[in-house]
């Protein structure tokens, strides 16, 4: 019997014919390119799981030399950047409140009279805890600072003060998630970028499947208007986004124990928001995209940033600034904050607008993208 | 009123970038008519069908399609018309019964459920109506998409190559459908690449080029051309079909079988060629009726010639 070899003329002849059909597709040739070179970026310049410089808002009610000593050497941490000093508390946990800072120090108003008479007062220090990687490793690096902060303060007849035990107490508030669970974040967060997987592949694929199998032909040869197409098409998908959101929150109260401070209402409302965003962003793919596989990988190229660089599994104050700058015009990054903030924070409207704006500037400008474009592809 | 004009269109133009494919395009085709469009490949028939039935917009020109302004009143032309597609476009991932619901419901049809189920009933679909549409075989998609586009009753047909790879039995049944709308008044325009489907319309275009250069019916295009044509029989033919090319007066030399069919533009000459040649006993020679293929294929020669 005669045993069949590898004809290497034929194998060439088929790895010739790959190559010239992937120097064809454009899509694909720069997807295969920029796909590790984004990667590489994000992972290796923009994502850090140590973030530094987290804002603080100091209300001080003591303005000694011992305050002030324990606040330089709190920025000396490299932890911290005092952003703000507060006149109240209520203002400062606003703040809190509002995302605006990481942390609230508090320091009373006898703190350095009660230091000097070895009364070991106390510090507060409240941490907005809803990210626990995010304010981890910065909690830690406050251990140190009891012993450390007023051993040049202390000196002369203060100086039995530095011996142990620690001449002031310092305490840590873990605000909206008090044992530092990461599911407390991760679950909610993991409602966005589901949302905006499914949203925008489904959507893409839409309008592509029905261009790629030659039905669009026949839908656009019947009275059918463009406009009823584009909502007739979309809608369905808004019901699967809210069945998608239910399981999920469901899943978090059941299996997770997730709180769930603020209104729900108030969520489902603006989940319409987020998820016509992506909607409007996935047709303008279809009307873009020649075919499914170029919708799928458009809309890959967009959850890469979408899961890194929103905040979900990074923390967003760890990022460098150019990064932090592409993650505000993400809709996910916003609708992480509104959501963690409305769960965990217990958020109202007021709290979570300077979010919302951004996110429907996003679909305003891709949904006249999508029209624009759906337009032309008619003719 | 029978003599009424369904499509009076003139002076029709559509460009892609510097791509002009369709040219000065004119047509009139009165109420009850077939007409049948034929030309080559990519010469614009497509084209020009998507014009008429308002899926285009043309560039330039004007005229009427059912009355409506075929530039200004594209919506109410797409109402009014049946336009099947040149590939299956219907879904197949749907049943037969789902799409000519969704059909139904594109064009806001009253009493839709009884309708559907008369269009099943007719398409001797009923019992396989619940079946998914990709799952039927070419002949069957072909009588759905047929079925489909005739649902909300259309005055005018438009059918894009509609018997592409279908047999002939069935493409036979589909002509004797099309015959038989034609008589309750429905007027069809349909192109084809087959000439016995060229044979059964009442009226013919030729496109080439972007231009629609004969119209008439079947004989007038033929004796219009003023081809003569002469069938030569006897061995080695191949052989003898190269000389025959070469000869004066011989514009094409084809093959049917056994024979070959000699044409030229001028019979006189073409006559007196082949008689020079002196062929002798082993052949035989014998005048013939010019057919519409041997009109076509000189048509595509000379479009060429005149376009390229």
């Amino acid at each position: 019997m005669k045993i069949p070899t590898l004809s290497f003329s034929r194998l060439f002849g088929v790895m010739v014919k790959e190559f010239i059909q992937m120097k064809r597709d454009r899509m694909t040739f720069g997807m295969i390119v920029g796909i590790p070179v984004v990667q590489l970026i994000m992972f290796g310049f923009a994502i850090n799981a140590d973030p530094k410089n987290l804002p603080i808002a100091v209300v001080s009610a003591d303005n000694s030399v011992y305050s002030r000593s324990f606040i330089r050497a709190l920025e000396n941490t490299k932890y911290f950047t005092v952003v703000s000093i507060a006149d109240t508390e209520t203002a400062a946990n606003r703040m809190l409140e509002m995302g605006d800072v990481q942390f609230v120090l508090t320091i009373p108003v006898d703190f350095a009279r009660k230091l000097v008479r070895g009364e070991r007062p106390s510090l507060l220090i409240e941490a907005d805890a809803t990210d626990p990687s995010a304010t981890g490793n910065a909690i830690a690096a406050l251990q140190a600072l009891p012993k450390l902060a007023l051993a040049r303060d202390l000196v002369g007849p203060l100086q039995p003060l530095a011996a142990a035990p620690d001449p002031f107490d310092l305490r840590v508030h873990r605000r909206y998630n008090p044992e530092g669970l990461s599911r407390y974040n991760i679950v909610p967060g993991l409602i966005g970028t589901i949302l905006t997987m499914t949203m925008v592949m489904m959507t893409a694929f839409a309008i592509t499947r029905e261009r790629e199998r030659g039905t669009m032909e026949n839908l656009l040869a019947t009275p059918v208007r463009p406009i009823e197409v584009m909502i007739g098409k979309i809608a369905p998908y808004i019901i699967v986004g809210y069945i998608q959101v239910s399981v999920i929150l469901l899943a978090a109260k059941v299996l997770f124990a997730v709180p769930m401070v603020g209104s729900l209402v108030l969520l489902s409302s603006i989940l319409l928001l987020f998820i016509a965003a992506n909607l409007a962003l996935g047709f303008t793919f279809s009307t873009i995209a020649k075919n499914q596989l170029q919708a799928m990988q458009m809309s890959f190229f967009f959850l890469l940033p979408s899961i890194l660089l929103s905040g979900f599994m990074f923390p967003f104050r760890g990022m460098p600034e150019w990064a932090q700058m592409i993650g505000e015009l993400l809709p996910v990054t916003h609708f992480l904050r509104v959501i963690r903030g409305i769960l965990l924070k217990g958020n109202g409207l007021t709290e979570v607008w300077p979010h919302l704006w951004p996110i429907a500037l996003f679909m305003l400008v891709v949904a006249t993208i999508a029209l624009m474009r759906y337009r032309e592809t008619l003719d | 009123m029978p003599d009424q004009l369904v499509i009076d269109v003139a002076a029709l133009n559509k460009s892609y970038g510097d791509k002009h494919v369709v040219r000065d395009f004119s047509l009139q085709v009165k109420r009850g008519e077939i007409f049948g469009f034929l030309g080559p490949n990519g010469s614009g028939k497509t084209t020009s069908i998507r014009l008429i039935c308002g899926l285009l917009k043309a560039d330039s020109g004007s005229g009427t399609v059912l009355g409506f302004d075929v530039i200004k009143e594209s919506a109410a032309i797409k109402r009014e018309v049946g336009y099947m597609t040149q590939r299956f476009s219907l879904w197949e991932d749907l049943t037969i019964r789902e799409n000519l619901d969704f059909v139904a419901r594109m064009y806001g049809m009253a009493n839709r459920a009884k309708q559907v189920a008369d269009a099943l009933e007719k398409l001797g679909l009923s019992s396989r109506q619940n079946q998914l549409a990709g799952s039927l075989s070419g002949g069957w998609k072909q009588r759905l998409s047929l079925a489909a586009c005739m649902l909300h009753k259309p005055m005018l047909l438009l059918l894009d190559e509609p018997t592409a790879g279908v047999d002939p039995k069935a493409r036979r049944d589909f002509w004797d459908e099309i015959h038989r709308l034609a008589g309750a008044g429905v007027t069809i325009l349909v192109t084809t690449h087959y000439m016995d489907e060229a044979e059964r319309c009442t009226r013919l275009g030729y496109i080439a080029y972007g231009r629609l250069l004969a119209t008439g019916s079947m004989q007038e295009v033929i004796d219009h051309q003023h081809l003569a044509t002469w069938i030569v029989r006897g061995p080695d033919l191949p052989a003898l079909a190269d000389k025959l090319r070469a000869l004066a007066g011989v514009s094409q030399v084809t093959a049917f079988g056994n024979t070959l069919h000699v044409t030229g533009p001028d019979a006189q000459q073409l006559t007196t060629s082949l008689r020079g040649l002196n062929l002798g006993e082993r052949y035989h020679l014998e005048e013939a009726t010019t057919a519409l293929e041997d009109v076509f294929i000189h048509l595509m020669g000379q479009a060429e010639d005149n376009f390229q």
